[in-house]
């Protein structure tokens, strides 16, 4: 049997079964000419930019733009559209497909109420333009999104990582970065504390959270089979007897006797 | 940068020793008036902030990769962990982005609609009790803390009564809810919010008059309509800006439409009005669920939606028909498939526009999940209102915004 292949540069959990004959349904996408509400600002984003795939999607009007003019229609959109609020800067990450990020701008419309997602498609090594001068906001959503990406902003004011330390390596929401984090990971508190020179004797950080290892008796105990600290086990183990101590009362603590003590009904 | 192999301090390159009179200080991130983890790198000069930088991060999780990594219903217990004050508006927000993007928003039954607004608006309540509680304790009101959260406790016992948790409750799902209200849980909630209106008054009384709260509260933390839109504020920040955007009221979800609740509004712009807020939206959280008692004596007992496709079905139909239980267990296993597309609902909670950004590929896990916080905008907010601001102000802003730290790192 063949082994399965996996891409290095996607290693996002995948289903494990797919019906071979599936075909994925799509959210209803409406057609922005016939919407009342967003018609006109198509029209006048048209009128002034070019303006690629376009259509309203569960409420939201969905413009592709392109990068190089990101700046001037999220301009366009404050001043004239009406869309004061900048609610939300992020990317996604297509690198995978086709080697490009896809950045988009939810704004928001106070007055009329409604909300528009502005989208346009960058190259890894290409930088976007800030809308920082624009929108306050933008000053950490785009800061998040270079940490988390690392998506080139330009005239950035503060372009610092945010969430993940200064001196983080990789970009933990691409694709490519495993769940548990890279190899740069797991030495990275190793090296902050220790140094290091100590990686040999301390060990790389365990960073699956879920992992359990039977054998290791520094880290785990289970109940029933006490052993002591750092034993070698994986000969097997000694049965331990547990002996509770509640036939003949432990010295200070009363047993508990069910007549004496208390219900509180409400508190 | 750092040298990864140096055990040496690291400031970020700040200059902590200043020639001039200017000081640096550094507040956080283990003050007890962060609220979390915060650190605020603040340039003082005399008593007044000239600069402040805050530096977020220590509680990041991960929460976004993870939900890449999980399957939609197994993600939404891990939504409690963000804004974890409020962890039913985060569970909401999610299903309600799930329940949109799968289209079944119209299906869910009439009894989990009211269940669920219930829910966010006592949740709502506890939240705004705690935000009491702890910006009382900030500003040196001590008794205010421990009244607030003697109230808080009751309403905790009340959502614990109902799902079983205190604090991350999960009590809402994809498609409706998972319990029926158990018995007397309406005469106790009708009870404890007939007794939160006296509290109320309680706290106005120990302190909307008070003096040493107006003169540490008014004209602190002035933020106006041009900065709070500029900086996406939401919530009691926007509105008491001067802004009156609700979402509940402006982009009505659940049964929000149907309910007769006003949204206060103040344009004083400074952390005396917002708190004025909060102690008014409380009081129209409690008109709200006074009306939600009367609703849901009209409910029949469905509470999850019918959708097979997406749903699991009920219990006893797993029990008792072998297609059902096939159903469930793919469901479970391998999880749901929603459409192709993408969506993004925001919702009203507690801080504001809370609102989850799901990219979906038509497979089982997320292909891209992003979380709009209200909370994060809020703490970039702090570096321009922190500006002018004096030093024993500070912890009233920061108490003030109700900045949760769950939700800004993720």
């Amino acid at each position: 049997m063949m082994r399965r292949y996996t891409p290095k540069n996607d290693v996002q959990k995948k289903a494990y079964y797919n019906d071979r004959f599936w075909v994925a349904p799509q959210t209803p996408k409406g057609i922005v000419e016939e919407d009342e509400k967003f018609a006109t600002d198509l029209e006048r984003l048209k009128a002034n930019f070019t303006v690629g795939d376009n259509y309203t999607e569960l409420g939201f009007f969905v413009v592709n733009i392109d990068a190089k003019e990101n700046f001037e229609v999220v301009k366009f959109c404050k001043e004239e559209l009406g869309y004061r609020m900048l609610t939300e800067v992020s990317a996604i990450d297509y690198l995978a497909d086709d080697g490009e990020f896809e950045v988009f701008y939810q704004m928001l419309n106070l007055k009329e109420r409604k909300r528009i997602r502005i989208k346009c498609r960058v190259k890894e090594d290409q930088a976007i333009e800030s809308v920082e001068p624009l929108f306050r906001s933008a000053d950490w959503s785009e800061r998040e999104m270079f940490d988390m990406y690392g998506v080139k902003i330009n005239n950035h004011p503060y372009m610092k990582r945010i969430l993940m330390p200064d001196d983080w390596q990789g970009y933990p929401l691409r694709k490519d970065y495993p769940l548990q984090g890279d190899e740069f990971a797991q030495w990275y508190e190793v090296d902050k504390i220790f140094g290091k020179e100590a990686r040999d004797i301390i060990g790389p950080e365990i960073r699956d959270g879920a992992m359990i290892d039977r054998y290791d008796t520094e880290r785990f105990a289970r109940l029933g089979h006490e052993v002591p600290f750092g034993a070698d086990i994986s000969d097997g183990e000694p049965d331990t007897q547990i002996q509770y101590q509640e036939e003949g009362g432990v010295p200070l603590i009363g047993k508990m006797d069910p007549k004496k003590s208390k219900t509180i009904e409400r508190r | 940068m750092q040298h990864t192999n140096k055990l040496s301090p690291f400031f970020e390159n700040i200059n902590f020793e200043r020639d001039d009179n200017s000081m640096v200080v550094n507040f956080g991130p283990q003050h007890p008036s962060a609220h979390g983890q915060m650190r605020l790198i603040l340039e003082l000069e005399g008593e007044k902030v000239v600069k402040a930088v805050p530096d977020v991060g220590y509680l990041h999780r991960g929460m976004e990769k993870m939900g890449e990594n999980m399957i939609y219903n197994e993600f939404l217990p891990t939504t409690d962990r963000m804004d974890y004050i409020a962890a039913t508006a985060n569970n909401y927000a999610f299903s309600a982005a799930v329940e949109r993007l799968l289209g079944i928003e119209e299906k869910v039954p009439r009894r989990a609609k009211v269940i669920r607004t219930m829910l966010l608006e006592l949740n709502r309540i506890i939240s705004h009790l705690f935000w009491l509680a702890t910006h009382a304790l900030d500003v040196g009101a001590m008794s205010v803390f421990l009244y607030c959260f003697r109230e808080r406790e009751f309403a905790m016992d009340l959502m614990e009564d109902y799902c079983g948790s205190r604090l991350t409750h999960s009590a809402v799902r994809i498609g409706g809810v998972p319990l029926d209200l158990p018995a007397g849980w309406i005469s106790d909630l009708s009870e404890y919010i007939n007794k939160l209106e006296d509290n109320i008054d309680m706290y106005e009384s120990l302190l909307t008059e008070n003096r040493i709260w107006k003169m540490r509260l008014e004209n602190v933390g002035m933020i106006d309509e041009e900065m709070a839109l500029s900086w996406g504020c939401t919530g009691p920040t926007l509105r008491g800006a001067g802004v009156q955007y609700d979402i509940r009221k402006e982009e009505p979800y659940e049964l929000y439409d149907e309910l007769d609740f006003d949204i206060p509004v103040t344009d004083t712009g400074d952390s005396y009005g917002r708190y004025l807020l909060h102690l008014e939206e409380m009081r129209q959280s409690k008109r709200i669920l006074t009306q939600l008692i009367q609703m849901y004596k009209h409910t029949d007992t469905q509470l999850m939606a019918h959708a097979p496709q997406y749903i699991s079905a009920p219990k006893e139909q797993q029990m008792t028909q072998n297609y059902a239980l096939m159903q469930h267990f793919v469901l479970v296993t391998q999880g749901m498939r929603p459409p192709v597309g993408e969506v993004y609902v925001p919702t009203e909670s507690p801080k504001g526009e809370l609102g989850f950004y799901i990219n979906s590929k038509g497979e089982p896990y997320p292909y891209k999940l992003k979380v709009r916080a209200p909370s994060f905008y809020h703490t970039g907010l702090l570096q321009d209102v922190l500006v002018g601001v004096y030093l024993a102000d500070v912890v009233t802003v920061v108490g003030n915004l109700n900045i949760v730290f769950g939700e800004i790192d993720r």
